[in-house]
């Protein structure tokens, strides 16, 4: 344990000597989350939607078989209930529901005017913001289909609602994206080189001949990043909260928690990269290209993984931060409890747990 | 038992277009308690030999154990008990003196109070710098340091690959003084180097050239093996001189050794008038020669020839 402590310190002193790089591990949060702000625009289509028809007439079955035919939605449940709503939303299934009220076409056709509503998962603001503009013109397409002879014009109101985000706000995205981009360059560039830079310097010869053991070199080199990891969540979450107003909605500490373990996820990803770079160079570039543009690409931070073709989905399935990014908006954004993230939640230990077994298992106790 | 055992060693290394052999069969054994000099040019094989038996590296054939534990199979015990310092300086350069001995002490599960008599004399030269980061120490200073981290845990074996490589004369007399009187604490030292005149200091020696061993014995059993006359010549013109006793049929070498040039003949008579005819004919100007005991380096001339 003496062995390990100290080897933490150590650790822990090369981060703290090189102050430059500590510079910039702490301040890179701040400045990617204010760089982020920058809202992006995507396209949409086939979005996941449900339909809540009260009337059943004519005119409801009309205006929800243009949705479903439409490029921009995919019908994947007829709902019963205002309840069944809210339970669909939380499985996550759909990112918008229509809902058409009691007689609505005698309202339209006697009153002249009827309503229409449309719910949305705005936690992915742009992408809901998308979704009910498309909704709304295919819906207003239908009164002038019938106008055609009237004096007094047909109107169908549509109310839009922001489910988890009823501000819209572009920052309700890109925060869980940030987190998942900071981790994973701290944690798997950072100890990467860390490692590969005892290779580097000689200095893992001597480590080499010598009674620590592999489990202890690893771990003891990975725990002063979990702290730097620790003190960047809390400044980014701190950041969301009081400079950019998104709240933290559900358990602070449930958040932290899966923050942990993907910060962990991040460094057994790094110690792999480690045991295979021998150069700082290879290592942070196999880290950059291995998981910091597939985390921009496949997390769904920044382009709806829905949109992407079928393989480049069944990819997206091994990055980490996919799963992480889930993680963060259930539980951040949307206040959903421990039961919706844990699926997600046991990829990651499942993912852990076998880049840890391999690392260890594929230390070099020699030199190569 | 023998501190080190070495049997036929072969280890080669291949890169994309050949293989290199850096050591070709090499045996040799090293008694407890003594010093024991692998002396060589660069590339001859001694790192590759350190590093084999430091289990760092594993040979392609042949056996080798320290302190009577196999390299391959027990490697755990055997990095229990060596000291090893690499050739490369491989100490934390943004750690301060103080702190990379630390470190060092903890790692093998000692402290630095605990076997301080061991590193007191040498440490006591660098602890005026104690706080000084290892980077910025002089070359000397650098491998008093890590001489000391190699042994905070007193070793039974210390290794010590090329330890004078690159440090100034005085430090280089000062670093021998102290691995003889680590010697009177019953520590093994194996140390490897390129400097000839380090190896009188060794107890025994062993020669080593393009991966073989030319020779394995004490200075003196080396030098004794130089049974030829040996000539120390000097002119005013050294390199045409040079060429001029190359190209005399009688004469078996001849290679510059500091001032002079030393000379060997084939055969043993009158080489003396010999050469002053030789510098007569040549109208050498201030020519000198006397006869000379060999060295070790001479030996070492005389053993890459044969």
């Amino acid at each position: 344990m003496k062995q390990f402590l100290i080897f933490v310190k150590k650790e822990w002193l090369h981060i703290w000597r090189d102050r430059r790089t500590l510079f910039i591990l702490i301040w890179m949060p701040v400045i990617q989350i204010v760089l982020y702000g920058f809202a992006l625009t995507n396209e949409v289509k086939n979005s996941n939607i449900a339909i809540l028809d009260q009337s059943k007439d004519e005119a409801t079955t009309v205006i929800s078989n243009e949705i479903a035919s439409s490029r921009y939605f995919h019908l994947v449940k007829n709902l019963n209930s205002y309840q069944d709503i809210g339970a669909t939303f939380r499985t996550g299934k759909i990112r918008m529901a229509v809902v058409f009220p009691a007689n609505f076409r005698d309202d339209l056709l006697h009153g002249n005017s009827a309503q229409i509503q449309l719910i949305a998962d705005a936690s992915d603001p742009n992408t809901a913001n998308m979704l009910t503009n498309y909704a709304n013109a295919i819906i207003n397409d239908y009164p002038q289909s019938i106008n055609q002879n009237q004096d007094l014009p047909y109107t169908i109101k549509t109310q839009v609602r922001m489910l988890y985000n009823p501000e819209l706000k572009g920052a309700y995205n890109f925060v869980p994206g940030v987190m998942a981009l900071v981790l994973m360059l701290v944690c798997t560039m950072m100890t990467s080189i860390a490692i590969v830079k005892e290779k580097e310097m000689g200095t893992m010869e001597v480590l080499l001949v010598s009674p620590l053991k592999p489990f202890h070199i690893i771990i003891a080199k990975t725990v002063p990043y979990l702290l730097v990891s620790v003190l960047n969540i809390t400044s980014i979450l701190l950041l969301s909260v009081y400079a950019l107003d998104v709240p933290i909605v559900g358990s602070v500490w449930l958040l932290m928690s899966e923050s942990m373990l993907f910060t962990i996820t991040s460094l057994s990803v790094g110690i792999l990269i480690s045991n295979f770079a021998q150069t700082q160079q290879t290592a942070m570039f196999t880290s950059m290209m291995s998981l910091f543009l597939p985390t921009l690409l496949f997390s769904g931070f920044m382009f709806p993984i829905e949109n992407m073709p079928i393989p480049m989905q069944i990819i997206s399935n091994i990055v980490p931060s996919k799963w992480f990014f889930i993680i963060v908006k259930n539980v951040m954004i949307k206040g959903l409890g421990f039961s919706s993230v844990w699926k997600e939640t046991v990829i990651l230990i499942g993912m852990t747990t076998t880049l840890l077994g391999i690392s260890i298992h594929k230390f070099k106790i020699r030199l190569t | 038992m023998k501190a080190v055992v070495v049997e036929n060693v072969i280890k080669t290394y291949k890169t994309k277009k050949d293989v290199v052999e850096a050591l070709k069969g090499v045996s040799f054994s090293v008694d407890k308690g003594e010093i024991f000099g692998i002396i060589g040019p660069d590339g001859a094989g001694k790192t590759s030999l350190f590093r084999i038996l430091t289990t760092v590296l594993l040979a392609d054939s042949g056996s080798a154990s320290v302190d009577g534990f196999d390299v391959v199979k027990d490697y755990k015990q055997i990095r229990h008990r060596i000291g090893y310092m690499p050739g490369k300086f491989s100490l934390y350069q943004d750690l301060s003196v103080q702190e990379n001995l630390e470190f060092f002490a903890t790692i093998f599960d000692t402290t630095i109070a605990e076997n301080y008599d061991l590193v007191k004399e040498i440490y006591q030269q660098i602890e005026p710098f104690k706080d000084r980061k290892a980077g910025q120490l002089s070359g000397g200073m650098k491998q008093k340091l890590a001489l000391c981290c190699a042994l905070i845990h007193k070793p039974s074996v210390l290794f010590l690959d090329e330890p004078t490589t690159g440090v100034d004369a005085v430090s280089r007399k000062e670093f021998w003084e102290m691995l003889h009187k680590l010697k009177l604490q019953g520590i093994t030292i194996l140390v490897s180097t390129a400097y000839m005149d380090e190896a009188g200091l060794c107890d025994r020696v062993a020669l080593i050239q393009k991966g073989q061993l030319l020779s394995v014995d004490t200075t003196k059993g080396v030098i004794s093996q130089f049974k030829k006359p040996l000539w120390a010549v000097k002119a005013s013109e050294m390199f045409r001189l040079m060429n001029a006793i190359k190209d005399d049929p009688l004469v078996e070498s001849c290679y510059p050794f500091g001032q002079y040039h030393h000379v060997v003949f084939k055969t043993g008579s009158d080489n003396k008038t010999h050469l002053e005819q030789l510098a007569k004919q040549g109208n050498f100007k201030d020519f000198e020669v006397q006869a000379i005991e060999p060295d070790i380096e001479d030996c070492f001339m005389a053993l890459m020839k044969e």
